[in-house]
């Protein structure tokens, strides 16, 4: 099992009446809640907990791409999975990922991973989601129908540009470039493990299974709603005649809250997790889907009305519906075990993206949460797919020997190796 | 009102053909055409009118060759030619108004009288269009009707939102054929059509209803400058759809072409 300590990065201060007086909470959010002074405690403490994780035995450290987004305050990613490159020494960056069609040229995303890749001694899980549609199509203008060739060609471009040693010319519909030689190179040859986030649309799970690529599901619906997607899934692998089921070709995205005591977690996170469904997911329905950008095929599968909101929105949903609904895993260390298994046996995945930042939650209910779960849950469900636990193929392989930051020789030892005498540099 | 296929450069187009006299090619909207559309029934008592539907609306093939303003615009005189016509008068709304503006400024020695029914294709910064694939369908009517209550009688009946098949088969319509629209609408409704117009040698009459909330009447004032010689004409209690408010109006404002 691999378990990501994934960050949203949710903006902590909307305010109470934030559905009654903001029509939604991405696109066209009120620049004006978002506080730049406060901002730096808000990021600040978010790179924190993800650092934190990186201690306590979690195989990786995740975070996303949003714009203009209230629950996602990071639309570069690649620039926090720099400052985590250098302040982590062992966990994956698991950066899922890059929305590629949206980079002009999209070697900038070869380029960019490939430093990361390179910085991290070979830490970097590489995403690359098409992107939603509030973030592709809404803020950052692609034609709905043709993002998914946009997309495509851009990833033809930056594999290409990661794995052909000498410079080429590529002549693309969207992209045009006479020599290509990207500079540097990724660590992890002939490129960092691939991961493709989808929400359900049939060419996405063909790509992965055609590539070797995994899936995953990042959804806040949870793992009960989930299981008809990734059935769907599977089913294709099966279809695909792939050579194997492993459950490293799923990811999944799980938010978990862990207490002493199921009545612990709700006295110390409901209010947090009411925040993120009430608050957080209150997007106008007019920026869900552009006309075109999803396929005939995708529609007609039927597979958007299994992760439609509940009828009546997130906003109606209790502590007690969301808990037991499965949106959220919540409880006693024994709780989220058992819940947790459910969620491994029912969807077959090996990967699981772990959100505990939840909505506005503060920094020491967090690392609490946390902690419980690195020491009393993850070792418990470690045994899981023991036939599997060779395959290498969606993980990073990072350098043996890797760098510390800040070791470079102290200045007296400096004066010493260099001759200098003491005295001519203070 | 017959439809009927005929066979294009890229893919058999689907074409609403009704009417006799003089050969009208007539551009529809974003929304499409349906069968029995007043405006085109009323269009047909006085020509041959000829209504292609864009690759993706209604029933027809969606063509995925036609990426960008230029596919599309050559893909209308593919369609033009396939018809056998030679200088029909050219009318379009709305997008298709933008598409016949198009089509008549590449080739303007083949069209020789042009009418634009509220057309989009230019930007004015300070009349923004409003973003049509963000709206909701409950939305709509209060862009595209001088009358609010009679719009949303017109465009609502017939809406099942909570019926999952209903649904299904309206989003695969609407990616059909707002999918196509925004290649050459999404996210802004402009393709440099401005610096194009001027290439226009035909007769033009643009028509506008006054309470267009959608395009707005400054753009017919737009248009009306960059093209030389074309007629403006104002329609009164109409907004976008002056075609289905004011039918008549417009039909008499085509009249002069």
């Amino acid at each position: 099992m691999r378990f990501t300590w994934f960050n949203l990065m949710p903006w902590p201060y909307l305010p109470d009446d934030f559905r009654q007086t903001h029509r939604s909470v991405w696109v066209d959010i009120d620049s004006r809640l978002f506080d730049p002074a406060a901002s730096h405690a808000v990021y600040n403490s978010y790179l924190d907990l993800l650092e934190y994780a990186g201690t306590l035995g979690f195989d990786g450290i995740g975070i996303n791409e949003h714009h203009q987004n209230g629950y996602g305050i990071m639309p570069s990613p690649n620039l926090i999975a720099a400052a985590l490159a250098r302040r982590t020494s062992d966990a994956a960056l698991v950066v899922l990922g890059n929305s590629i069609a949206l980079y002009n040229p999209p070697i900038r995303v070869a380029e960019e991973f490939a430093m990361l890749d390179c910085i991290s001694g070979g830490r970097l899980v590489a995403g690359f989601p098409v992107g939603t549609s509030m973030d592709t199509n809404y803020c950052y203008g692609q034609i709905p129908a043709l993002t998914r060739e946009k997309y495509q060609e851009a990833h033809d471009l930056i594999l290409r540009a990661w794995r052909h040693p000498d410079p080429f010319a590529f002549n693309g519909r969207w992209t045009k470039l006479r020599h290509v030689n990207i500079w540097p190179r990724p660590i992890q040859q002939p490129n960092p493990p691939i991961h493709i986030p989808g929400g359900g649309s049939l060419e996405t799970y063909d790509f992965c299974i055609d590539n070797t690529y995994s899936y995953s599901y990042l959804s806040f619906s949870g793992y009960i709603r989930a299981k008809a997607l990734l059935q769907g899934y599977w089913d294709r692998v099966t279809a695909r005649n792939a050579p194997d089921t492993s459950p490293y070709r799923a990811g999944f995205a799980q938010t978990i809250c862990v207490a002493e005591t199921d009545a612990e977690a709700e006295r110390l996170y409901a209010e947090h997790v009411s925040y993120f469904y009430n608050r957080c997911l209150h997007v106008f329905p007019g920026f869900a889907d552009a006309p075109g950008y999803r396929t005939i095929r995708t529609i007609q599968s039927g597979a958007l009305s299994q992760y439609a909101p509940p009828t009546g929105g997130y906003a109606s949903l209790t502590w007690k519906d969301l808990t037991e609904g499965g949106h959220v895993i919540a409880g006693s260390p024994e709780t989220v075990r058992q819940r947790m298994e459910a969620l491994i046996e029912t969807l077959h995945v090996g990967n699981i993206f772990c959100i505990f930042q939840v909505g506005n939650m503060p920094a020491d209910k967090c690392m609490y949460s946390t902690k419980l779960f690195a020491e009393r849950v993850m070792p418990a469900l470690r045994g899981f797919f023991p036939e599997h636990a060779d395959d290498g193929r969606f993980w990073c392989k990072k350098l043996e020997r890797r760098r510390a930051p800040g070791s470079l020789p102290d200045e007296a030892e400096l004066r010493a190796r260099l001759g200098i005498e003491a005295g001519s540099w203070n | 009102m017959e439809l009927k296929t005929i066979q294009t450069l890229q893919v058999p187009v689907r074409y609403f053909e009704a009417g006799s006299g003089v050969p009208l090619v007539y551009l529809h909207g974003a929304f499409g055409l349906l069968a029995g559309d007043p405006f085109l029934d009323l269009l047909a008592r006085h020509y041959h009118v000829f209504a292609p539907l864009l690759p993706g609306y209604g029933d027809s093939e969606e063509c995925p060759g036609l990426r960008d303003m230029l596919d599309v615009t050559l893909h209308g005189w593919d369609v033009v030619d396939a018809l056998g016509l030679a200088d029909p008068i050219l009318v379009g709304h709305s997008m298709g108004g933008m598409i016949a503006a198009e089509m008549a400024a590449v080739a303007p020695h083949q069209v020789s009288r042009l009418g634009l029914i509220a057309p989009c294709g230019l930007w004015l910064d300070q009349s923004p269009i409003p973003d049509l694939f963000s709206l909701m369908p409950y939305e709509y009517p209060r862009y595209l009707f001088h009358d609010e209550a009679m719009g949303t009688a017109l465009m609502t009946s017939g809406l099942a939102l909570d019926d999952w098949e209903w649904l299904k088969s309206f989003l695969v319509a609407n990616a059909r054929q707002l999918g196509m629209a925004g290649k050459i609408l999404f996210p802004i409704p402009e393709r440099g059509l401005s610096q194009r117009l001027p290439r226009i040698r035909a007769r033009v009459v643009l028509v506008w209803g006054e309470s267009d909330r959608f395009v707005p009447p400054a753009y017919g004032q737009a248009f009306q400058q960059k093209i030389a010689g074309a007629a403006l004409v104002s329609i009164p209690e109409a907004g976008h759809m002056a075609i289905w408010e004011q039918p008549e109006q417009v039909l008499a404002a085509l009249a002069r072409l």
